[in-house]
């Protein structure tokens, strides 16, 4: 190790704790703006109540800021868990961190997850999760060593670079003496770009063996990174031991094994011949939207487009490297994790340097290319590789720019506007600059950076634009960036996005084929119950460090004949079997539930307690529910008349386009609010959307501060 | 005229197989489940499988993923 040009400003000595049944026992502080690291101890509350993972992080968290803490006060915490099963190798999918912040794009609690191998590691060094309090005077470094058991807070010096693919270089040579060492170090770092604006996010790192270099997955959402390099942090940098199957010392490994091994069999014979996730990736989702009509296309206003097949699944497989385990955590055969390797940076600081694209992804093919007009695979992965190198989430930036043109092409911004930029759809070269200015600090990027629900009020404020046409088009709620999905003819997935605890991510409920497609969930009630059970089964994953992708992306057809195959009982019962392998702790179906609930909960209190989360704050912009302009209710003319006959008993020959989209409106606006009210009444809140003190109670989660919460809104 | 999913209409012709029909729907994703009536069409047998008319057709799509 060569710390010659570093700065120690503090240090912390420990041994490092024997893992038990997948818990270190301990959780590490550090706060960097006053030095001070500390070790507090897991409680068998918390173990019982929030799990691990984001359950970990929010109760830290909670005890961590205050009623009134905002994003960029010293009090916010960065806060990073994988969970329990966090690290087993037998299992695919089973190496997931989680972290969480008072976001600055929500001013509420922001999850976010991703795979390399930051998690686990700090787990195996002895912590089951890592705290970040305070901010910095100058750029700082931590570094959790878990062989030598020390925690290290270090001052960088001036001539540090920020933008992860070169820091990540930087960190491994004052952090890495030989090639072993390399593999035992991961990284969460930010980039330029997290520090001009509010869609930051944190890379985390994977040594890849294969290819002698680094990689990065990336926890987008909510602007962590923003919080990350506010802090002055450059790096949160672990030195784990080497990986072996048991380091988490579970409670029944024969258990982990048997069951590991079947679904490692049923991923190796199925997934060849089902989505293919080994060789596309979730690119293979591209087409398959589009064919459905729900790729977001031009800001959302379309489903579809001609030049899909540009950029869909076909045209990703030929460009990934194929043939190298690209696993984010070890004994991932799900393994679609892919890069395309030597891609010659075209454009910006670092033009003409050969760069390891990690991705991309479906997220990102479809929102800063389709959702952008741009069918160009070379500006996809130009963006997908500035905005991973400056920190910045490519949904945020995708959604965010289709906001952008289409606020163009209707002449709320203009060139004068843009620094001189013309920013119709389809134009790559402006949004790859608008990329550059977020990585500078300058122009119309700093704009742009603070994300859709402040560029609105700017736009309004500063540029005269219509107040309902933007808040109609910007697609955004509570604050946060769309993912990339078309919610217009789902009402259950405008919930799935607007009911959320975090913003409108996919991660908690993606209920579009059974409702839209399927028809399988005709009532509110229906609607209600999929947005009860399935936000809460996949906010089991964020508790546990497993990834979702397994569970539903690769499945043996003998599920078509199970009494619910849409929740693939049999990975349900495998991932039961994996937490008591690991635990020792035996769970039911209703236990998984029930775990998820207290933190689901819990969440929702702590956004009500930071002043929001209530019924107002899970509106959705109308575009999420139907047609905003004339050229979108021509686009699907045909359905649109079909269904005013059906649902409204109208005449659509009678009426003007404008009558008939006002007829839509009021219907559509409408079954939104019905659909709240069933789904708070399932989840058992208050018609404001308040958990009662009898749902914390029987949830064991009723501690008299967060009672004293819901009960200011009774 | 046959019944997609208890909702949609679509013109019935003589002759229509359950993977014609697929393809009209443009249902491109693998993982489904075809029922006629009540009675589950198995996977190899769409491009056989002819499809009366009146039907009662269920495509359900086993994707909750995203
Ligand atoms: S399925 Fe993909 S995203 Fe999930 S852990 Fe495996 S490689 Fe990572």
């Amino acid at each position: 190790m060569s710390k010659s040009t570093l700065k120690m400003l503090a240090a912390f000595g420990y041994e490092v704790p024997t893992i038990d049944r997948g818990y270190a026992g301990q959780t590490l502080y550090v706060n960097v703006g006053s030095g001070t690291i500390t070790a507090k101890p897991v409680t068998e509350d918390m173990k019982t109540k929030f799990i691990g993972g984001r359950g970990f992080d929010l109760w830290l968290l909670w005890h961590g800021v205050k009623d009134g803490t905002k994003w960029n006060d010293p009090e916010n915490e960065v806060v990073i868990s994988s969970g329990p099963c966090g690290g087993t190798t037998q299992y695919p999918g089973s190496g997931k961190s989680i972290a969480a912040a008072i976001s600055p794009l929500t001013d509420v609690v922001i999850d976010s997850n991703a795979g390399g191998h930051f998690g686990p590691y700090l787990k195996f060094a002895g912590w089951d999760a890592i705290e970040v309090q305070g901010k910095a005077e100058r750029d700082v470094v931590v570094y959790i060593n878990g062989p030598g058991g020390q925690v290290q807070l270090w001052e960088v010096p001036e001539d540090c670079p920020t933008d992860t693919h070169v820091l990540g270089h930087w960190l491994l040579e004052q952090f890495a003496d030989d090639e072993q060492d390399k593999q035992q170090l991961a990284f969460v770092t930010a980039g330029t770009g997290s520090e001009h604006t509010l869609m930051g996010c944190l890379n985390f790192s994977l040594y890849d063996r294969k290819r002698q270099d680094l990689r990065y997955k990336q926890a987008g959402r909510g602007g962590i990174g923003t919080v990350f390099r506010h802090k002055k942090i450059k790096a949160l940098v672990v030195k784990g031991f080497p990986v072996k199957g048991n380091l988490n010392h579970p409670a029944d490994l024969e258990r982990i094994v048997r069951v590991g091994a079947d679904m490692q069999r049923e991923v190796a014979t199925w997934d060849p011949v089902q989505n293919r996730m080994r060789s596309r990736g979730t690119s293979y989702l591209v087409q398959i939207m589009d064919d459905y009509d729900l790729l977001p296309v031009m800001n959302y206003k379309f489903g579809s487009h001609p030049e899909t097949p540009k950029i869909n699944g076909d045209i990703w497989e030929a460009r990934y490297t194929q043939g190298l385990p690209d696993g984010c955590w070890y004994g991932c055969t799900v393994a679609c994790a892919h890069a395309v390797d030597n891609w010659k940076v075209r454009t910006g600081p670092y033009k003409g340097s050969c760069v390891i694209v990690d991705g991309p992804e479906y997220e990102t093919i479809a929102g800063v290319g389709s959702n952008c007009g741009i069918f160009e695979p070379w500006a996809i992965l130009e963006m997908n590789f500035y905005c991973d190198t400056y920190g910045i989430d490519t949904i945020s930036f995708g959604t965010g720019m289709a906001f952008a043109m289409e606020c163009y092409e209707a002449g709320i911004l203009d060139p004068e506007k843009t620094c001189g930029l013309e920013l119709n759809f389809g134009n790559a070269e402006a949004a790859l600059e608008v990329l550059h200015q977020m990585g500078r600090g300058e122009g119309f990027g700093l704009i742009f950076g603070l994300g859709i629900r402040k560029m609105k009020t700017y736009f309004i404020e500063h540029f005269g634009a219509d107040p309902q046409f933007v808040n109609d088009i910007g697609m955004e709620a509570k604050g946060l960036e769309y993912s990339e999905y078309l919610t217009k003819e789902s009402l259950a997935q405008q919930g799935g996005y607007g009911l959320t605890n975090k913003g409108p991510q996919h991660d908690e409920a993606w209920l579009i084929f059974m409702d839209q497609v399927n028809n399988e969930l005709p009532t509110f009630e229906d609607k209600a119950e999929a947005l009860h059970y399935f936000p809460m089964w996949r906010t089991w994953f964020g508790l546990c460090g497993f990834c979702k992708l397994p569970w539903n992306d690769v499945v043996d057809p003998k599920n078509k004949l199970s009494s619910e195959p849409q929740k693939i009982m049999h990975h349900v019962e495998n991932y039961r079997q994996i937490f008591i392998g690991v635990t020792g702790q035996e769970i039911t179906y209703d236990d998984i539930i029930t775990q998820s609930e207290r933190v689901y909960n819990l969440q929702r209190v702590f956004n009500i307690r930071l002043g929001h989360g209530l019924r107002d704050h899970d509106a959705i912009p109308y575009r999420s529910a139907g047609p905003v302009i004339e050229e979108e209710y021509h686009s699907r003319e045909e359905r649109y008349d079909q269904q005013l006959r059906e649902w409204l008993n109208l005449d659509p020959a009678a009426m003007t386009v404008a009558e008939k989209m006002a007829a839509h409106r009021q219907y559509r606006e409408d079954r939104y609010e019905g659909l709240i009210d069933a789904v708070y009444k399932r989840r058992g809140w208050t018609n404001n959307g308040v958990p009662t003190p009898e749902k914390l109670q029987a949830l064991g989660i009723d501690y008299p501060e967060v009672v004293e919460v819901v009960k200011r809104h009774l | 005229m046959i019944t997609i999913n208890k909702r949609q209409q679509v013109t019935w012709y003589a002759g229509m197989t359950v993977q014609a029909l697929l393809d009209a729907l443009k249902y491109s994703y693998p993982h489904i489940i075809v029922t006629i009536n009540g009675d589950l069409v198995k996977h190899d047998a769409y491009e056989q499988t002819t499809v009366p008319d009146e039907a009662d057709v269920r495509v359900i799509h086993l994707i909750a993923g995203g």
